[in-house]
């Protein structure tokens, strides 16, 4: 059997019907999303049924759309089932006055530190996780750095236009 | 006892539980000779058995994914050389074959295979750097200094191909900003003929030798069940038996064109760790001597060709640029990156020196990446560090720590 797109895709809304939206295949990689309380339970069926078995997580980052008012901050997995060699890409949004997203250390043991450095950038609060505390920046920092809301280049500056330099100067 | 030193000592205020506390805790790092990096490490040693093991990383962090949201595609490469810096063409070359990705962008077998000699050239200083050094923390030191002759041979080949050694800042979206010349043409040949021979000798002084299997057999072992779930990607993961290589299961630049064998070992402990690495050698060999071979093979046009036809990203000829209006401004164009992305959301992952390098970016069609996340393996797997160590020798520790091969760069982005 090969485990195509479809195949996926097919297996997830049956079990889990409307909750998975925003299906899409960029590049051919199959991106879906799922309500923020129902990501560990998806993770849990993408590993263990026996169709599926992704079971090993590549990748965890965050990313922040400061435009979409009430899920601004989102959490990005990239999944593997490597006998088949398939991804996926599972995506979940939350606010960004509550950021809170189940923690995936239960699942996979390299969440620990990619969990860690998504709450060190962008302040996500993965609940239940083991020791949730900043990893590359410093400790006293007291803000979440990679969050749009901080420009990169100091604003004041008047020798540089910086709509010549992609995006105009307030992001 | 303690009671006794709690009276004698009531004056000095010490945290609490260190009184009574039946072992040492010990700062391994950030700068210690022996860690070949900047990390810490807290240990909690009884006697010279490991209790505990805590890491500390983040020293040399440089905010890479904050700046390369404000940089166009080409400023974005420097970054990627300041990740794994042991093999920058690689971590180059991924980065440009994302982007390639994003744009559609088609190379020519010619380029693919030129991008491979470079790949393969950069895995073995890499390999030949974290062996060596696991040969120095076992007390051998010769064949490091030995092996550091051909390292200096690849680099003088990036030298003649990009101008630069460590940081290569090598290629272009779509190819090489030059053709190879000659001269590293004949530095390769003189590679394949006379590493062979080096790496042989390297490895009889290591492979059999009493002292060194006794240092590295049984020590940092892992199951494939738990390299797996921490996330291990590349020679460690294959170390503990699983055949895990991208360059097989999503073949870029070509790489499905070439034979060649994926080294696995069984306990994934230091032995088959460096066991591993040194067979890799071996392959990537096979493949530069094949890489080369095909490439003597183009005639006429074709063996000319070192880009692909991106005149959108691919710096025009200098001569068009001193007398063409179009180049001129194409020129700067792409110099300042004045040119928008297209929309999209792209991962592309390479096997880098130390496992799957993986680039996540998304793009909002502007000049610079919306976001970019670039999946370190050596920061997801150094996780597993304090569980490999627990319960080890504190000197055994040492080894562990330099055959996962981390390097600094890599880990703190």
């Amino acid at each position: 059997m090969v485990l195509t797109n479809e195949f996926i895709t097919q297996k997830l809304t049956e079990k889990f019907g409307e909750a998975i939206t925003n299906i899409e295949e960029p590049y051919g990689l199959l991106t879906f999303e799922v309500p923020k309380e129902m990501n560990l339970k998806v993770m849990q069926f993408l590993h263990d049924d026996p169709d599926l078995q992704f079971r090993f997580l590549t990748d965890l980052c965050g990313v922040h759309y400061p435009d979409q008012t009430g899920r601004e901050l989102g959490v990005v997995y990239h999944l593997h089932n490597m006998p088949e060699n398939v991804r996926v890409r599972l995506k979940v949004f939350t606010n960004i006055q509550q950021p809170d997203v189940f923690t995936a250390t239960k699942l996979y043991e390299s969440a620990n530190w990619q969990e860690r450095e998504t709450y060190d950038f962008y302040g996500i609060n993965f609940v239940g996780h083991p020791n949730l505390k900043r990893i590359l920046n410093v400790d006293e920092m007291d803000y979440f750095p990679l969050r749009k809301e901080y420009p990169l280049e100091d604003q004041t500056r008047i020798d540089k236009d910086d709509e010549m330099f992609g995006r105009g100067g307030s992001i | 006892m303690s009671e006794l030193i709690q009276q004698e000592q009531h004056h000095v205020k010490l945290p609490e539980g260190s009184i009574g506390k039946q072992t040492t805790t010990l700062n391994l790092g950030p700068t210690h000779p022996a860690t070949h990096g900047v990390f810490q490490n807290i240990l909690e040693v009884d006697g010279e058995r490991i209790v505990s093991a805590e890491q500390t990383v983040g020293y040399i962090h440089r905010a890479f994914e904050k700046i390369a949201e404000r940089r166009p595609l080409y400023q974005i490469t420097p970054l990627t050389d300041r990740l794994n810096y042991c093999s920058a063409p690689i971590n180059n070359m991924g980065w440009h074959l994302t982007c390639e990705k994003l744009l559609g962008v088609k190379t020519p077998k010619r380029v693919d295979y030129l991008r491979v000699i470079i790949m393969e050239l950069s895995r073995i200083s890499d390999h030949l750097i974290c062996n060596s050094i696991v040969g120095v923390d076992t007390g051998a030191f010769t064949g490091f200094l030995y092996v550091m002759q051909y390292r200096e041979l690849i680099y003088e080949i990036y030298e003649e191909i990009c101008g630069s050694r460590l940081t290569t800042n090598i290629g272009r979206i779509g190819g090489f900003e030059r053709d190879f010349s000659n001269t590293a043409f004949e530095k390769i040949e003189r590679f394949l003929k006379e590493y062979p021979v080096v790496l042989k000798e390297f490895e009889n002084l290591f492979q059999r030798n009493r002292i060194f299997m006794e240092r590295t057999m049984g020590t940092g072992g892992i199951s494939a069940e738990r390299a797996l779930n921490y996330g291990f990607t590349g020679p460690n993961l294959r170390a503990a038996g699983v055949d895990y290589d991208v360059r097989v299961t999503a073949p870029y630049s070509s790489y499905e064109d070439f034979e060649f064998e994926i080294p696995v070992g069984t306990t994934g402990d230091n032995y088959d760790r460096w066991l591993v690495r040194n067979q890799e050698m071996w392959q990537s060999l096979r493949i530069i001597e094949q890489a080369y071979r095909k490439i003597q093979e183009f005639k006429g046009e074709e063996a000319t060709v070192y880009h692909a036809d991106v005149p959108e990203y691919y710096l025009p000829k200098k001569e068009d640029v001193y007398t063409k209006m179009e180049a001129l401004i194409w020129h700067f164009k792409i110099i300042m990156g004045e040119i928008d992305m297209p929309k999209g959301e792209v991962y592309h992952a390479v096997e880098g020196g130390n496992g799957e390098l993986g680039f996540y970016l998304i793009s909002d069609g502007g000049r610079a990446p919306f976001r970019l996340h670039f999946r370190r393996p050596c920061f997801i797997y150094y996780q597993a560090y304090s569980e490999l160590t627990k319960g080890a020798m504190l000197s055994d520790a040492i080894i562990t720590l330099s055959s996962l091969n981390l390097i600094a760069g890599e880990m703190d982005a």
